[in-house]
Formats: C-alpha cells, sequence, structure tokens
C-alpha cells in the first residue's frame, strides 16, 4: 500500500471535524454549480479557448484577479474563525478550536492571504494594465505569463488539498524552524507548505522576468523610461524585486525540504544546523516582499490620483526617485523582523535606522498624492473613495512601523497584537485598498463593463470602517501585553477589546459580500453599463487610448509617445489615437497552448506526490510536466496573422461604437 | 492532552454570556455596555507595557511615547491635509481654484523630502542611542547590591528557572528581589521561544544551542505575569509564568522554601519534565543543577563538556 499511497491513509482525511468537512462540501458543490453552469450554456469550448488556453495578458489577468478573490474568501473563512475563536477563548472557556486546528487556520490565512491572493491580485492587475499602458501587444513571453498563472493555481490548488488529505502546518506563516523541521512536524503540513509556496513562487519568478523584459524592452517608441506611467514605473521595481528575492525563497525552502526529506541538518537543533538562519534568509526575501506588494498598489493610487483630479500627478520625478529608493532600501532592513534574537545594539540600530529611512521616500509619495489633489477637480468615483481611504489609514499603519523599527520599542512591541495590527494595518490599508481601487479602476478595460458605484461606494465604506474597528483594538491589545497566535488566555480585560475586533470582522465580510455584489449585479446589467468610449474616467495613460475590452492585438497602430501622460496629450492635441492616417499592418499574435495550463495541472501531481511520499506520482507528474513542455517547446506553429483587411474591420467597428458612446 | 482543558460543548454564545451575569434588564444593559466599550477606557491601568514597574520597561515606554509625538509632527499634517484637500477641491466646487497642469513646484518638494528626512534624522539618532541604552545584554546596575544570576530553560511548554547561586531550580515561577539586578541567561531544550515579562523588560528569543541575554531591575514588589512571546507549538498558549518581585528578606525564605520543599533536578527528573509536553504547575527543585544551562548548550552544539572547555 505504500508504494500506492505513500503516507496517505484513509484516517489522513478528517471525516470527524464538522468544520473541515463543511467547508470542502460548501467548496465541492460551489465547484459543481460552476460546472453545471458552464455545462447548461455550453460554454465548455469558449472557456477552453477563451480563458483556460489563452495566452493573452489581459484574459491572464482577468484570471489572476478571479483566482484571487476566490482566494480571499478562503482566507477570510479563515480570519473569521480567528476571531470568533479568540473572543470566546477566556479561561475557562477553551473555545470552539482546539490548538491542532487553530494552529493550521492561523498558518493558512497568513499563507494565503500573502501569496495567493496578495500576489493574485498584484500580478493580475500588472498583467491588464502594464503592456497597454506601454503600448505593447502583448507581454515579452506570453507562454510564460500563462504558466506562471498555472503554476500559481497549481500552489492554491495544492493549498486547498491540506483541508481534505492531511492537515496544513501549524507553525505560522514564516514556518521558523526548529518547529517547521520534522523532529517537531512530523505530520505532512509543513510539507504543504512547501511544495506549494516552491510551485507558485517559481510561477512568480517567471512573472518577473517576463515583466521585466517587457517593460525595459517593449515600450511603444518615445517611451523613454521617466515617461513610464507610475503604475508601470511601481510594476517595473516589483518585478526588480521579485527576481532578486524570490530565488531567497526558493533555496530556503528547498534546504527545509532537504531537512525534511533527506534528513539533512541546515536547520536543525542539532547536527549544526543553524534556526537563525532560516530566519534571516525567510526575512531577506521576506521584507522585499511587503514591497512587491505595496509597490503596485502605490502606482494604482498615483494612477487614480492623478485621473481623478484631472490633474498631471505632482512630483512625476519625485514620485520615480521614491520608487527606487523604497525598492533599493527594502533590502536592507530585514533584520527588524527579530531585533530579539540576541543581534548586538549596533545591529539592531543599524536596521533599525535603515527601515527609518524607508519613510523618507514613503513620505514623500504621500505629499506627492497630496499635492496631485491641490489645485484639482476631485471626483469622488469608488477608485478614488479608495486612495483617499488609503492615505489616511496608510499613514497610521506607517507611523506604527517607524515605532516598530524602534529596537528599543519592539522589545515589547514584537511579536504582539500591536505588530499583527500594524502590518494589517498597512496591507489591507495599503495592498488592499490599492487592489480594490486598481479593480474599480481597471474593470471597465478589461471587461467593458463599468462597476456599479453605488454598490462601490458600499463596499468601501464598509471595509474602511470594519478596517478600523477590527483593528484599532488589536493595537490597544498589544499594549496590554497579548501576543499573537493564541489559542486562549487568562485576561479578562483582553475580552471586549477581542469581541470588539470580531464585529470589525463582520463589517468587512460585509464589504467583501457588497464586493461580490457590486461584480455580479454589474455583469448582470452590462448593457446598462457597457463602456464604449475606452476611456470613461477621462484617463491619462495609453491603456485608455484603446477599447474596453481591447482588440486581442490591443492598439492597430503602435502608439507614438512624447510626453508623459501620453493619452492625456493626445487628447489635448486632438482626437489622439481615434484619428488614423496611417494605412493598417498585418499583425502577428501568439497562438493559443495548453501546455501552460498542462504542465501547471501536472505540478499539483508533482507536489501531492512529494507531500505524501506518492514516488510513482512524482515520478509520471514530473515526466508530463516535462513531455508537455518539450512539446511546446518543438511547436513550429506558435503564431498566428491577423491580415489587415480584418484589422481594418476590427478597428472600424470600434471606433463605430466609440463614436455611438 | 493536559495542556488543553478542553470543553466541548461550549458554544459561542457563552461569550455573551459571560457579560449577562444579572438577571434584571437593566443590569444586562449595564453590562452590555461593558461590550460596547464604554469601560474600555477606563482600563488604563490595564496597558501591562504602559505601566511599568522597572527601569528598563520605563524606558521603553518614554521611547513609545516620544517617538510616537515626533512621528505624529508629519502624520496628523497629511491626515488633516488629505481630508482637507480633498473636500476644497472637489469637482463640485466652483470656488477652489483649478489649476489643470500645475504639477511641479520647486519649494514644495524640498519641504516633502526636508520635512520626514529631518524627523527621520531624529528618530535615528534616538534610536542610535537607546538601542544601547536598552540593549538587553547590557549589564545593569542597581543600588551597590550584587547581580543575581538566573539561568532561563524553554521547554514544551514550561518555563525552567535554574539559580546557579541558590543551588535551587523552579517550573512556571521565577523570583527575585526589587532593586537588584537580574541578569537572565536563555536557552531552549526545544523549539524558539521568546523569554518576555512585559511589565518589567523588553523580550529576547530562547534557541536551543545557544545563549542569550536579558538583564532587569523590579522597582516594586509585585507578581507580573511572563509568557512566551514566540509561538512554540500546541502548548504555546499556556506557557505562561508568574515573575515575582519581593523584597530581599520575602527572597530569602522564598529560596528557603524551595530549597527545603524540593526535589532534585538530576538527569532522570529533567528528563520527565522535558519530555512532558504539557503546560506544567509551579514546580520546585533542590539542589538545582547549576551546570545545566551550559549543559543543554553542548548539548546541541557537540561542544566538549566544560570542564575541558576552560580556555
Amino acid at each position: 500500500m505504500n508504494l500506492i499511497f505513500g503516507k496517505l491513509t484513509l484516517e489522513q482525511i478528517p471525516y470527524n471535524e464538522p468544520i473541515i468537512m463543511g467547508a470542502v462540501g460548501g467548496a465541492a458543490l460551489l465547484v459543481l454549480a460552476v460546472v453545471a453552469v458552464i455545462t447548461w450554456y455550453g460554454r465548455w469550448h469558449w472557456l477552453w479557448s477563451e480563458y483556460l488556453t489563452s495566452v493573452d495578458h489581459k484574459k491572464i489577468g482577468i484570471m489572476y484577479i478571479l483566482l484571487g478573490l476566490v482566494m480571499l474568501l478562503r482566507g477570510f473563512a479563515d480570519a473569521i474563525m480567528m476571531r470568533i475563536q479568540q473572543a470566546m477563548a477566556l479561561s475557562p472557556n477553551p473555545g470552539y478550536l482546539p490548538p491542532h486546528h487553530y494552529d493550521q487556520i492561523f498558518s493558512a490565512h497568513g499563507v494565503i492571504m500573502i501569496f495567493f491572493v496578495a500576489m493574485p491580485l498584484v500580478v493580475g492587475l500588472m498583467n491588464i494594465a502594464v503592456p497597454l499602458q506601454i503600448g505593447a501587444r502583448d507581454v515579452a513571453f506570453p507562454f510564460l505569463n500563462s504558466l506562471s498563472f498555472w503554476l500559481t493555481f497549481s500552489g492554491a490548488i495544492l493549498v486547498n488539498a491540506s483541508l481534505i488529505f492531511g492537515e496544513f502546518a501549524k507553525t505560522g506563516w514564516a514556518a521558523y524552524p526548529p518547529l517547521s523541521e520534522l523532529s517537531f512536524s512530523p505530520d505532512v503540513g509543513v510539507d504543504y507548505y512547501i511544495w506549494s509556496l516552491q510551485i507558485s513562487g517559481i510561477g512568480t519568478l517567471l512573472t518577473g522576468v517576463n515583466f521585466l523584459t517587457t517593460i525595459l524592452r517593449m515600450r511603444a517608441p518615445g517611451m523613454k523610461m521617466m515617461r513610464m506611467p507610475i503604475f508601470t514605473w511601481t510594476a517595473f521595481c516589483t518585478n526588480v524585486l521579485i527576481v532578486a528575492a524570490f530565488p531567497i525563497l526558493t533555496v530556503t525552502l528547498a534546504l527545509l525540504g532537504l531537512d525534511r526529506y533527506a534528513g539533512m541538518h541546515f536547520f536543525t537543533n542539532d547536527g549544526g544546523g543553524e534556526q537563525m538562519m532560516y530566519v534571516n534568509l525567510f526575512w531577506a526575501w521576506g521584507h522585499p516582499e511587503v514591497y512587491i506588494l505595496v509597490l503596485p498598489a502605490f502606482g494604482v493610487f498615483s494612477e487614480v490620483v492623478a485621473t481623478f483630479s484631472g490633474k498631471p500627478l505632482f512630483g512625476y520625478k519625485s514620485m520615480v526617485w521614491a520608487t527606487i529608493a523604497i525598492t533599493f532600501f527594502s533590502f536592507v532592513v530585514w533584520l527588524h523582523h527579530f531585533f530579539t534574537m540576541g543581534a548586538g545594539a549596533n545591529v539592531n540600530a543599524f536596521f533599525g535606522i535603515a527601515t527609518m529611512i524607508i519613510a523618507v521616500p514613503t513620505g514623500v509619495k504621500m505629499f506627492n498624492w497630496l499635492f496631485t489633489m491641490f489645485r484639482g477637480r476631485v471626483r469622488f468615483s469608488v477608485p478614488m473613495l479608495w486612495t483617499i481611504g488609503f492615505m489616511i489609514t496608510f499613514t497610521i499603519g506607517g507611523m506604527t512601523g517607524v515605532l516598530l523599527a524602534m529596537p528599543g520599542a519592539d522589545f515589547v512591541l514584537h511579536n504582539s497584537l500591536f505588530l499583527v495590527a500594524h502590518f494589517h494595518n498597512t496591507i489591507i490599508g495599503g495592498v488592499v485598498f490599492g487592489m480594490f481601487a486598481g479593480l474599480n479602476y481597471w474593470f471597465p478595460k478589461a471587461t467593458g463593463i463599468r462597476l456599479s458605484e453605488p454598490l462601490g461606494r458600499a463596499s468601501f465604506w464598509c471595509w474602511l470602517v470594519g478596517f478600523y474597528v477590527a483593528f484599532m483594538p488589536l493595537y490597544v491589545l498589544g499594549f496590554m501585553g497579548m501576543t499573537r497566535r493564541l489559542n486562549h488566555y487568562d485576561n479578562p480585560d483582553w475580552q471586549p477589546w477581542l469581541v470588539l475586533a470580531g464585529f470589525g470582522v463582520a463589517i468587512i465580510a460585509l464589504g467583501i459580500l457588497f464586493s461580490i455584489l457590486q461584480i455580479a449585479w454589474s455583469i448582470w446589467k452590462r448593457d446598462e453599463l457597457r463602456d464604449l468610449s475606452g476611456d470613461p474616467w477621462d484617463g491619462r495613460t495609453l491603456e485608455w487610448a484603446t477599447s474596453s475590452p481591447p482588440p486581442i492585438y490591443n492598439f492597430a497602430e503602435t502608439p507614438r509617445v512624447t510626453e508623459i501622460d501620453a493619452w492625456a496629450n493626445m487628447k489635448a492635441d486632438g482626437g489622439g489615437m481615434f484619428v488614423r492616417s496611417t494605412p493598417y499592418y498585418d499583425i502577428h499574435l501568439p497562438k493559443n497552448t495548453a501546455a501552460g495550463l498542462l504542465i501547471g495541472l501536472f505540478s499539483i501531481g508533482l507536489g501531492f506526490g512529494l507531500v505524501w511520499h506518492i514516488w510513482w506520482m512524482v515520478g509520471l507528474s514530473a515526466l508530463a510536466m516535462l513531455a508537455a513542455l518539450l512539446h511546446r517547446l518543438f511547436q513550429d506553429e506558435i503564431a498566428f496573422i491577423i491580415p489587415a483587411a480584418e484589422v481594418k474591420d476590427m478597428e472600424m467597428q470600434r471606433l463605430e461604437g466609440a463614436g455611438r458612446s | 492532552m493536559s495542556y488543553l482543558k478542553h470543553r466541548p460543548g461550549k458554544s459561542v454564545a457563552s461569550v455573551f454570556r459571560r457579560f449577562t451575569p444579572g438577571k434584571s434588564r437593566l443590569a444586562r444593559l449595564r453590562s452590555a455596555s461593558v461590550v460596547l466599550g464604554f469601560a474600555l477606557l477606563l482600563a488604563g491601568c490595564r496597558f501591562v507595557v504602559l505601566d511599568p514597574s522597572g527601569p528598563i520597561a520605563a524606558k521603553e515606554k518614554q521611547l513609545i511615547l516620544i517617538s510616537t509625538a515626533l512621528m505624529l509632527l508629519v502624520v496628523l499634517p497629511v491626515i488633516i491635509l488629505t481630508l482637507i484637500f480633498a473636500f476644497w477641491y472637489r469637482a463640485s466646487n466652483t470656488r477652489a481654484n483649478a489649476m489643470p497642469t500645475w504639477a511641479h513646484s520647486n519649494a514644495i518638494e524640498v519641504v516633502v523630502w526636508t520635512v520626514p528626512l529631518l524627523i527621520v534624522i531624529t528618530l535615528g539618532w534616538l534610536a542610535w542611542t537607546t538601542t544601547h541604552a536598552l540593549d538587553p545584554y547590557r549589564p545593569l546596575e542597581g543600588n551597590g547590591t550584587p547581580t543575581l544570576e538566573i539561568d532561563v530553560v524553554a521547554l514544551d511548554w514550561k518555563w525552567l528557572f535554574v539559580y546557579p547561586g541558590e543551588n535551587i531550580a523552579t517550573v512556571n515561577e521565577v523570583a527575585f528581589p526589587v532593586d537588584t539586578p537580574v541578569r537572565f541567561q536563555i536557552t531552549s531544550d526545544t523549539v524558539m521561544n521568546s523569554f518576555f515579562i512585559p511589565g518589567l523588560a523588553g523580550q529576547i528569543y530562547a534557541m536551543a544551542g545557544m545563549r542569550t541575554e536579558l538583564s532587569l531591575i523590579a522597582n516594586k514588589p509585585g507578581t507580573f505575569g511572563g509568557l512566551s512571546a514566540n509561538y512554540s507549538g500546541a502548548g504555546f498558549s499556556g506557557m505562561r509564568f508568574k515573575a515575582l518581585a519581593m523584597s530581599p528578606g520575602d527572597f530569602d525564605a522564598w529560596t528557603r522554601k524551595v530549597a527545603a520543599s524540593g526535589r532534585p533536578l538530576d538527569t532522570a527528573a529533567f528528563d520527565d519534565l522535558a519530555k512532558d509536553k504539557s503546560n506544567s504547575p509551579v514546580v520546585y527543585y533542590a539542589p538545582g543543577n547549576p551546570g545545566l544551562l551550559q549543559g543543554l548548550i553542548n548539548k546541541y552544539r557537540h561542544a566538549p563538556p566544560p570542564a575541558h572547555a576552560g580556555h
């Protein structure tokens, strides 16, 4: 049996845990419902050719965002369970989640929110916006882009598989050894952690390579680096960080894997292992990672604040240099995650001060957004609401961050709920708000449908109020000496604050509900909310120069750029892209391919086999991945041509549409 | 499973029941207001981090307050300006002076780079001096009393304290005289933990095969909660101990009590303690195995025993 099933036995399936089985049942029903709907409407072929096998950056972007939103529901369900547990578990009440279950939940919550919510949303928005903003036809490596997505998808599936087959890590999302070593975590949880992050991490690294090349090599003529839209600048810096930081994570997890699978001693207590090395390596990736997430959010806010103030961004050059400064400094601050590990005062002070220095360019950005509104005509559309909410919320998060960067203060605040409040303050107030701003901003571009404003506003206000009600109590609890990851506690003073935080999470849940409603309602009412202009917000950058959604080739004619805010200038000069005198040309585009999808799906088998030591499955999956890759590499016909006449027809049609609006 | 007093069948409602002990409507209303947070504001004395009982914790509190005040110098204007600008320059305000191409001003640029820079320079100076002053390894000087040495071992999921000088040891209870510098030398015989008595000093990690240090002084007698601040597995939440700061006379009495009532902390006793993966009541040991800390570090480091390593 071991040969066939490895370590997997029937006992590993938690039949007797009603919460888990309920979640699995619910997820299964949801999947069945989706399958039924697709079958009922006969859309399998459409799904296959338009999305699953597509190498079009716009479609891949949509799939990334869908993945991020679905996983947000999973990660948020974990959050609700944690909040209920902590609201209940004042001794002698143990709450409803024993440590065995609770510890998996907070670990899964962190992993899912960072890797499978924030990352897909960020990469999704980059996919949708960056090639359009630089006037490109697609990314530099369209097939690689599809592969990146499917590897990320595979990682997400593996994390969720741990719900029903075995369990997830009980180590916290950073999986510090020696707790994550075999001797203290003999179960498969940490293995799920390792392989889901390894597989999706490779996908992310490939994204980094792809977008760096795209931004460096595929900009429209005339778009010098210092003329790029700020979102593209932040995407560029983020991908520099991805390419520099993700290999560190890959190596670190590989070393942990060697400890667990091959009996080595990189991070064990004994045998010469060095647990502090893991912590250093993890955060050498982990700190740049938070900037990988937040820089594109800064980019979104920069675009939104300029567009909705009806003005160019204030201090473009300052903004660019501030972004570059943050990119650099994000690599020299990692030790602030463990001032309390016994480093000397000089070392701690160095990293503390380096961390504070990041506050300078971040502060400059904040002022630049402020002065973009100054003397503008501010329209409070949904993306702008998220931006203003961000400016206030993130400033508070920045302040508590600088406080934590002070080693002397960190000694009492580290590992406390103050810390938890701080990073949720920056990640929700920065990244999540940014992603919702971006989603509302670019949804019409990606789909041709504007999102409902009233539902969008409802979602924003619930998130904003919910955030403050949920996390301000955690700051307070930090000062009351409550540490993170507690399953139960005996201090009655804490409970009212935890109950209050629970109410906050309920308000956020409403915000998520309104977001889902907003998307569903807008698709339902798509005929009323159709964006025919291609430029619903009076935008400033090139993505608004084409139709919504853009044709598969993005731009029939490559735009020529002479200034920052290329599209605003074209409009100011009269007519812009819509005025056309040049003849149409044949357009050369990459064909769809199932290779990325297949490699991604086989990598689920690879990961699952590795987790459970099912070696035949590992071998077969690896072979299948290799075969799919080789098949792709030896294909000659990977592109097709849209003839000039057809391009002309398509362009005429869309210009007519735009004229009608 | 002894670390977990698990009581299945307790419902969510029981949380709320805690706040509704009274039968009358009025009482229930009053308790509800507690839930709604009116009493929360009165809970000032419960902010243990902001209510220090020793010089280190006091300086840490002071540092938090000064840094926050400095940052508010820039944070408050940003928040207020955000609201003012967004409101005043709203598209519908015809009285606002809109300038749709204005996007640069050297004067503003200089200010927005300089102000944060000046604040960060001040904070950086503060960080440098306080990081050295509050370094947990820095020996402290009391009013002339010699430093009390206590070795700390993190176990699954309890704290073992060894007093090499007094030749006693305790589990989950540590005592020391007030106004006396105490130096903890800390290690772990299991995963990473963090040794933390919030009312008295900062925290420091406990790691196997390594020794970390923390010094503190308690200024007034009292019982302080101590804990592991770094998640260490299933029993982590119950990994708590009491730190007792007492008068020198009481401390002597306490050591005599431990010495009289404890059993020897020999290898067998230690192994029992380390292997019993649970939270633990207070236990006293005597004699207390003064070489235990170094022995545990050597166990993981494969170093020769201390007798041969004396050079």
